[in-house]
């Protein structure tokens, strides 16, 4: 029973007075540093939160008593991101993450307002002062699933389910297709657009339609094991895990998966804050930094196909392979890259085309 | 021992005011009792989501924002439902209103000056009429039940938010993501207190539901209103035309939800995405019955709302109070409310059996 | 196309479907009996919640049905008690429900995300489920069939029994009703508990049937369009099939043709999306050009006041 006597609204207005307090003072180095994440989801959605979430312990796990973490879910993109992010701020947070595309005008809004807090923007691009980046390089894993899918289709028609034709997913789909195409030409990608990032019986249904018209390995850009369930019930020869290890929904057909694996970035960032050495910048870092991870691969992969994908993977990592070396020519037949050449950051944010052989 | 609900002579003024009260401080004790046998904070989770936005001044710019949009809406339906006419559909014209002024916003980003803003403004209110006049058509017309047309028509409306800012409004700079170029800052609507993020929006809700109240009680047309709903019979005698008054809820209405769509869209948000439906529509239906139809009462139910939404997110990062749990304290809020009206109008009778026979 | 693209096809459609149907059947009925129930979005949900719950634990898709329904039962029954034992305003406290099932089913199902359960595997024996034509007819769950049987059940229980007489008249003029003796209320009462129910294993379909996990707001809104069924049907049982079955199609068409690599349309996705409001508001109006009233209860969301 809430005892709303003196005492209890002593305190209440007593909290209330030192808050603005708090935030005021600059970070001392006693005092743990308090970090704030700000989610579109809920941690357990299987997916893009549940992989931050875990970033979160990897923090927590290495920086112990240092460090105060709050973890935000569920917050729509919007007004109420913007009104997120100044409670987090006022509650003396020093380091925010924000973990979503839509977060970023907010992000820069209450920046502005908070100089002395630093803020991180997953997946965006606009910076500040106080506001970087941070992104990975799923293409890099993309690149490996291609590999896997090029040797292992038969029918040679990979289903590919995306949410939005934005530049991460596009990356994606044409990293993949171009890996799967140097073991087997033909191969063909059609893609099918949700609009939406999180739909699981529209995915399903996406699922089922594509493997109605014989592709015979599923491949997904959305958050959540819905199409690999129904790779599971139809039978067919694959499908890949997307953020995180989904093999217990599809233990037959989940061949691996691109695990989001946000730990090491999380600990550098804190890291050169404590130090305070932290500048605002882009970070993308890949499988060259374990940011992006391969996940165990399912018994039925033959050995030579692990051997193939693991050489692609290495390859990426030591830099001799680039998942997007040219020639490569568009789905309407321009050459987008020229012979020996590569695509770079600034060319993979403008991709709003597609590969030779894929549908979209 | 039976109880029956016996009507009173006239409902009772005490009831009026304790009972949202009362409703208020049983969501906390039920709530807390609950929160606290599942294992969460039960207290603190009342303390932060109902007290702290109350007394934590940095919180109150929060509540205005927040409540301006609800209050818009739940004044128009109040006088809708007062005069019978059920508009549900508010969240649609809210939307279409938002949609209308950022025509407008897009139609003059090449030019400056202080007419751009009154000119989106009257977009969206004439957006959200014409969206209401739909359902107001078929209802005079046709005796169509304006509960099913304007509710269906709500979804339409964000099929159509979402093919505007998926296809022909889509930012070209934009990385292919679904969102509309930022408005300039001639379309944005100006901080009536510097520091803080309260928007003209804010203080114009709260005159409009004075300016409503006004009219309610004192004028030829709210009384107008008001006999239409309570005595139809009546109200043709005194020849108020039942249609004339239908369609005039519904303009009202309509115009106001629309008004707070562009107010919402200019202010907070600052462009159009597909995030923009944020439900304040049907939030506002719950808010308008709070206020017991009466725009002042409105005043107080949107601010109550206000409070259990920006409470939610202190108690998230206060005290980690999950996303979901906040959801279930507001709807336990809104059910507890709802029962206490009925003390309003009918007492609690102890009835001793009747022998057969008796008048009923 | 092949016949076994059809096939394919016609069991995708009747999938997504059959949610849909249950849902809109518990609806139609709560609302013959004058009440509008807006939360059934919420009530899914819970059912969906719930079901897969106890379909994780025990793994018996039987009990898991059953508890989704008990559970949708439970939860329009504070509905029922605040609208109809309270007088509060329906239309409220429907949303109200919508928003309490939405937090209820996110909290409970906290502990049970990243975990699959079984399909609810078909009802006829193997031979007969997976044959290449006849699982046209024979493939699908118990789920899809008592979709099936309910309709006829409800159907045949509005127009042939005496209890659903008694049912359509408190729906059409209730102080007639109570003076010649019927409990309203008591009615009304059971008329929800039956939509709860039903929209509670209209929920439980998407973990059984669709999707075997859960995940918040798993039912994306099919909620909402149950209750645009119920009017685009007239509130009538077969329409209702007919109608479900549509709006299934038109979902999942637009998919089959994305996949095929072809447009479905000229027309943009979105309007297809918003197909099913567009044509509950057309089907409307064009009874009522017909100059027939418009089918729906006449006391439909009015709260019964009885006048002693």
């Amino acid at each position: 029973m809430t005892k709303l006597n003196r005492r209890t609204l002593m305190k209440i207005g007593g909290a209330g007075l030192v808050l603005p307090v708090l935030a005021g003072r600059a970070f001392a180095q006693s005092e743990p540093l308090k970090i704030g994440f700000m989610n579109v989801g809920p941690k357990d959605d299987n997916g893009w939160t549940f992989g931050h979430y875990t970033g979160m312990l990897a923090l927590e796990e290495h920086f112990g008593d240092q460090i105060e973490t709050t973890f935000v879910e569920s917050v729509p993109e919007g007004p109420d991101s913007e009104r997120v992010l100044r409670e987090l701020a006022q509650q003396g947070n020093k380091l925010i993450f924000a973990t979503s595309f839509g977060f970023g005008d907010y992000v820069l809004k209450v920046a502005q307002e908070y100089p002395d807090v630093i803020f991180e923007h997953a997946t965006g691009y606009q910076r500040a002062d106080n506001v970087g980046t941070y992104n990975a390089r799923f293409h890099e894993g993309r690149a490996v699933l291609g590999t896997i899918a090029g040797h292992m289709s038969q029918t040679g028609k990979i289903g590919y389910i995306g949410s939005f034709p934005i530049p991460e997913v596009n990356m994606g789909i044409n990293a993949f297709t171009l890996a799967a195409q140097k073991i087997n030409p033909d191969i063909q990608v059609q893609v099918v657009w949700l609009s939406t990032w999180n739909d699981p019986a529209k995915e399903a249904d996406a699922a089922r339609a594509l493997i109605d018209q014989g592709c015979d390995i599923l491949v997904q850009h959305t958050d959540g094991p819905a199409a690999l369930q129904v790779a599971e019930e139809r039978g067919i020869i694959g499908g890949f895990g997307q953020g995180a290890d989904m093999s217990a929904f599809a233990p037959n057909t989940h061949l691996t998966a691109i695990i989001d694996v946000w730990g090491p970035h999380y600990i550098e960032t804190v890291q050169e804050v404590m130090d305070g050495t932290w500048v605002a910048e882009d970070s993308w870092p890949g499988l060259a930094e374990g940011e992006v991870v391969i996940g165990p691969y399912n018994e039925k992969v033959p050995e030579d196909v692990v051997a193939a994908a693991e050489a692609v993977e290495n390859g990426i990592i030591d830099g001799s392979i680039h998942p997007f070396t040219g020639p490569i020519v568009d789905n309407m037949g321009t050459e987008r890259v020229a012979a020996g050449e590569t695509v770079d950051d600034a060319g993979l944010w403008a991709m709003d085309w597609y590969v030779q052989g894929v549908t979209a | 021992m039976q109880y029956r609900l016996e009507k009173r002579p006239e409902p009772s003024r005490l009831m009026l005011y304790l009972s949202p009260v009362a409703a208020v401080v049983l969501t906390a004790v039920v709530g807390a009792v609950i929160f606290s046998l599942i294992g969460y904070d039960g207290v603190g989770a009342v303390r932060e989501i109902f007290l702290t936005p109350i007394l934590n001044p940095l919180k109150w710019q929060d509540l205005g924002v927040k409540a301006a949009p609800l209050i818009l809406i739940g004044v128009g339906l109040a006088i809708g439902y007062k005069a019978n006419v059920w508009n549900i559909g508010a969240e649609g014209q809210y939307v279409i209103g938002g949609l209308a002024g950022t025509g407008v916003a897009l139609a003059t980003r090449d030019f400056s000056g202080p007419w751009i803003l009154p000119l989106m403004v009257l977009a969206g209110i004439l957006g959200g009429m014409a969206w209401a006049s739909i359902p107001a058509l078929l209802k005079t017309r046709l005796r169509v039940s304006e509960i099913l047309t304007s509710l269906m028509l709500t979804y339409v409306a964000i099929q159509v938010l979402n093919y505007l800012v998926l296809g022909p409004w889509k930012d070209p700079m934009g990385f292919g993501f679904p969102q509309t170029v930022m408005f300039t800052s001639s379309q944005s609507l100006p901080r009536v207190i510097p520091g803080t993020i309260v928007h003209l929006g804010v203080p114009l809700a709260f005159l409009i539901a004075l300016i409503a109240w006004l009219v309610m009680s004192r004028s030829l047309f709210g009384f107008q209103i008001r006999v239409v709903g309570a005595a139809p019979q009546a109200a043709r005698y005194g020849g108020f035309s039942a249609n004339r008054t239908i369609w005039l809820a519904l303009l009202v209405s309509g115009g106001l939800a629309g008004l707070a769509g562009i107010f919402e869209a200019a202010g907070p948000f600052g462009r159009m995405v597909p995030q923009f439906p944020t439900n304040y529509g049907f939030t506002a239906i719950i808010v308008a019955f709070l206020g017991r139809l009466n725009p002042l009462g409105v005043i107080f139910a949107g601010l109550a709302m206000a409070v259990a939404v920006v409470g939610g997110d202190v108690a998230q990062t206060t005290i980690r109070l999950p996303n979901a749990a906040v959801g279930i304290f507001q709807a336990m809020m809104l059910f507890f409310l709802l029962a206490s009206d009925i003390l309003v109008r009918y007492r609690l009778r102890r009835v001793v059996p009747q022998t057969a026979g008796s008048a009923a | 196309m092949s016949t076994d693209l059809l096939i394919s096809i016609i069991i995708t459609v009747v999938g997504a479907s059959t949610p849909i149907l249950i849902a809109a059947l518990g609806e139609l009925v709560a609302e013959k009996s004058g009440v509008l129930n807006l939360g059934v979005e919420g009530m899914m949900l819970t059912g969906a919640v719930i079901g897969f719950a106890v379909a994780f634990v025990t793994g018996n898709a039987w009990l898991a049905i059953a508890a989704a329904a008990l559970a949708g039962v439970l939860v329009s029954m504070i509905f029922a008690f605040l609208t109809l034992s309270l007088s509060a305003n329906q239309v409220a406290t429907g949303l109200a429900l919508t928003i309490f099932g939405t937090g209820f089913s996110a909290l409970f199902g906290q502990g049970y995300t990243g975990r699959p359960i079984a399909l609810f595997g078909p009802l006829f024996p193997a031979e007969l489920a997976t044959h290449p034509t006849w699982r046209v007819i024979f493939g699908y769950s118990a789920l899809v069939y008592f979709s099936l049987v309910m309709v006829v059940a409800v159907w045949w229980f509005l127009k042939k029994t005496r209890a659903g007489l008694i049912l359509r008249a408190v729906g059409e003029n209730d102080v007639s009703a109570h003076s010649i003796g019927y409990s309203v209320i008591g009615v009304r009462y059971a008329a929800v508990a039956f939509g709860g129910a039903m929209a509670g294993i209209a929920g439980a379909c998407f973990p059984l049937l669709l999707t075997p996990q859960w995940a918040e707001r798993l039912t994306a809104g099919r909620g909402w369009i149950a209750l645009a069924l119920v009017v685009f049907a007239a509130w009538r049982p077969f329409r209702l099939l007919a109608g479900a079955y549509l709006f299934g199609l038109v979902m999942t068409l637009e998919l089959y043709a994305k996949a095929a690599g072809g447009r479905f349309s000229i027309l943009p996705s979105e309007f297809w999306a918003a197909l099913p409001y567009l044509a509950t508001i057309l089907v409307l109006v064009l009874i009522s050009l017909r100059g027939r009233q418009s089918n729906a209860p006449a006391c439909l969301g009015k709260p019964f006041l009885p006048s002693n």
